[in-house]
């Protein structure tokens, strides 16, 4: 299927990624390329597979993952924000949003 | 003694980087410091003061966590993973993070924004990838074992590409929690070296259910270097035929048939086994990988950590500035490509119908593990290609990984084994994959191989 621009333009909006105007050119055919290598899984009758849950191992899913509902030490506000780009006052600062 | 091999390693690191960019922090130090308390402590781990190094994805309190990428800035995560808790607690001394693809999305450690890896066999060569500076970094001696990432087969192929032992665990055996996500349902930790023992030791160690990640699992962990017998005999070695035909360098046929002669020789019995699907990996991975990897990656946005754009107006505008500034070329085309795959109108064709393949080929495993213990296949189509050559081709890069990615998505685990060197002098690899949980089968055929043909060459940049 052939991809153009206001294709990847759409995606690109979507993804909260802003491209340049070399890169609008060369992913949308790079794009075409592999989109249409992937359709080759359209030779396959998949009728009445159930798609897979993520490699999961019956083990796995065995597993119980419930625990008791204690209190465990977390980073705490001066630790997580320590690594932020513009902390203030306790919160993470961003641009307005309107 | 602890304090003597931790210092070969930080000065071995320190003096082999400028060639080979193999690590992007060396933690001289932090490093010498805990060897030196381990020392003293007399501290009876069973890893006491053995040196490290740990994939730059991998979150190790302290040290830097760049995952190969602009965007995490220099972000430095206030907590270890799990694995690095467990190998600390050994004793294990962690002397730096190596370098990888961006955020472990590529076969060759071009993608990284620190400048590739050089292999040790030839520095014109890639050392594969994505866990490129682990492998590199083993291969030339500067660490016995060293941690890595596969999504796709990042830890296989790059230890094939430089001649060491590489170890992929079964999907939940070892802890995801403080690896920094690429594709959940895909990513495993895993193991280098230069000795199956080394990999044993290791893997007993990290694996485990964690209480951080539900997806690992509560399989009990038993000891692997019980695994190392030496005998071999009777085991069931699969030999998938049709996976040796078209696209497979000759030298790397023959090297891995003789593998297979081998091991029939220390008295396993081969069988003709049958992955009918395995033709479609690619196809599969490309579109759950990608996909996975849109919605992880979206937690990179300039709020929390690392680098943010800047003189951007509004959120929106930030948001796309940061991640446009912040992200590398191939890394943007997997996020373009995953979000494609789930748009309204595309999820059912691409992502609804990779789901079901990857049943089909999930099937494949379990059928032919019905008739044999392990599968034998190349880890990797070729041998070291040179640095540039298939940069500028995503699709002829993305074939590097059709022996290894099938296990990602069945969840089984793989490991890759050195068995010679090529004409050229470039190491080769093979492949053992097998059922859910056989690790120690798999350690003890990768470890009665080595016994049989160990593999004693070494790279002309080498720490001895």
């Amino acid at each position: 299927m052939p991809i153009d621009q206001s294709d990847i333009e759409k995606v690109a909006h979507l993804a909260h990624l802003e491209l340049g105007e070399a890169e609008l050119k060369t992913f949308g055919p790079q794009m075409a390329q592999i989109v249409n290598y992937v359709e080759q899984l359209n030779e396959l009758d998949t009728a009445g597979v159930e798609p897979a849950l993520g490699g999961l191992t019956p083990e796995c899913e065995r597993t119980d993952s419930s625990r008791n509902d204690e209190l465990i030490s977390s980073l705490g506000q001066q630790i997580a924000l320590a690594e932020a780009p513009d902390p203030a006052g306790g919160h993470f600062r961003v641009p307005k949003v309107l | 003694m602890s304090l003597q091999t931790v210092e070969f390693s930080l000065a071995a690191a320190e003096k082999l980087n400028e060639t080979l960019n193999a690590f992007l922090e060396i933690d001289r130090e932090g490093a010498s410091q805990r060897a030196a308390e381990i020392e003293k402590s007399g501290n009876a781990g069973q890893l006491a003061g053995i040196p490290i190094a740990v994939k730059d994805n991998i979150c190790v309190r302290g040290l830097q966590a760049s995952c190969g990428s602009k965007i995490l800035g220099d972000y430095h995560p206030p907590y270890n993973a799990t694995v690095i808790e467990r190998l600390t607690n050994a004793g294990a001394v962690v002397i730096g993070k190596t370098n990888c693809d961006e955020f472990a999305m590529g076969s060759s450690n071009e993608n990284s924004a620190f400048g590739p890896v050089r292999n040790p066999w030839d520095t014109t060569r890639v050392s594969g990838g994505s866990s490129g500076g682990s492998a590199a970094a083993v291969a030339a001696g500067i660490v016995p074992v060293a941690l890595g990432s596969d999504t796709g087969g990042s830890v296989r192929q790059p230890a094939s590409l430089c001649g060491v032992i590489g170890l992929k665990p079964t999907y939940g055996r070892t802890s995801r929690y403080g690896l920094v996500a690429f594709a959940s349902s895909l990513d495993q930790i895993g193991i280098l070296a230069r000795e199956a023992e080394d990999v044993a030791r290791f893997l007993g160690v990290i694996a485990g259910r964690d209480r951080f990640d539900s997806t690992t699992a509560g399989v009990p962990v038993p000891d692997y270097t019980a695994a190392l017998t030496g005998d071999i005999k009777g085991a069931r070695l699969g030999f998938p035929r049709a996976l040796f035909g078209k696209g497979l360098d000759d030298e790397v046929r023959r090297s891995v048939e003789s593998v297979v002669d081998v091991y029939r020789e220390l008295g396993a019995e081969i069988v003709d086994v049958a992955l009918p699907h395995a033709g479609y990996a690619i196809a599969v991975y490309y579109v759950i990988a990608t996909a996975e990897a849109s919605s992880n990656l979206a937690r990179f946005d300039g709020v929390r950590y690392g680098f943010r754009a800047e003189d951007a107006r509004e959120l929106r505008q930030m948001y796309q500035k940061t991640r446009a500034e912040g992200f590398g070329p191939e890394v943007k085309r997997r996020i373009m490509l995953g979000t494609y795959v789930l748009s309204a109108g595309y999820y059912d064709a691409y992502y609804r119908k990779a789901q079901q393949v990857r049943t089909l080929i999930k099937n494949d495993f379990l059928k032919a593990f019905e008739s044999c213990d392990a599968i034998v296949t190349p880890t990797s189509p070729t041998p070291a290609f040179g640095i540039g050559e298939k940069v500028d081709d995503p699709l002829a890069m993305y074939l590097n990984d059709i022996y290894t990615v099938t296990a990602n998505l069945a969840g089984v685990p793989g490991i890759s084994m050195p068995c010679g060197l090529s004409s050229e002098r470039l190491p080769i690899g093979f492949q053992l994959l097998g059922p859910y949980w056989s690790e120690p089968a798999l350690l003890r055929l990768a470890h009665g191989y080595e016994q049989a043909r160990p593999f004693t060459e070494r790279p002309p940049v080498s720490a001895s």
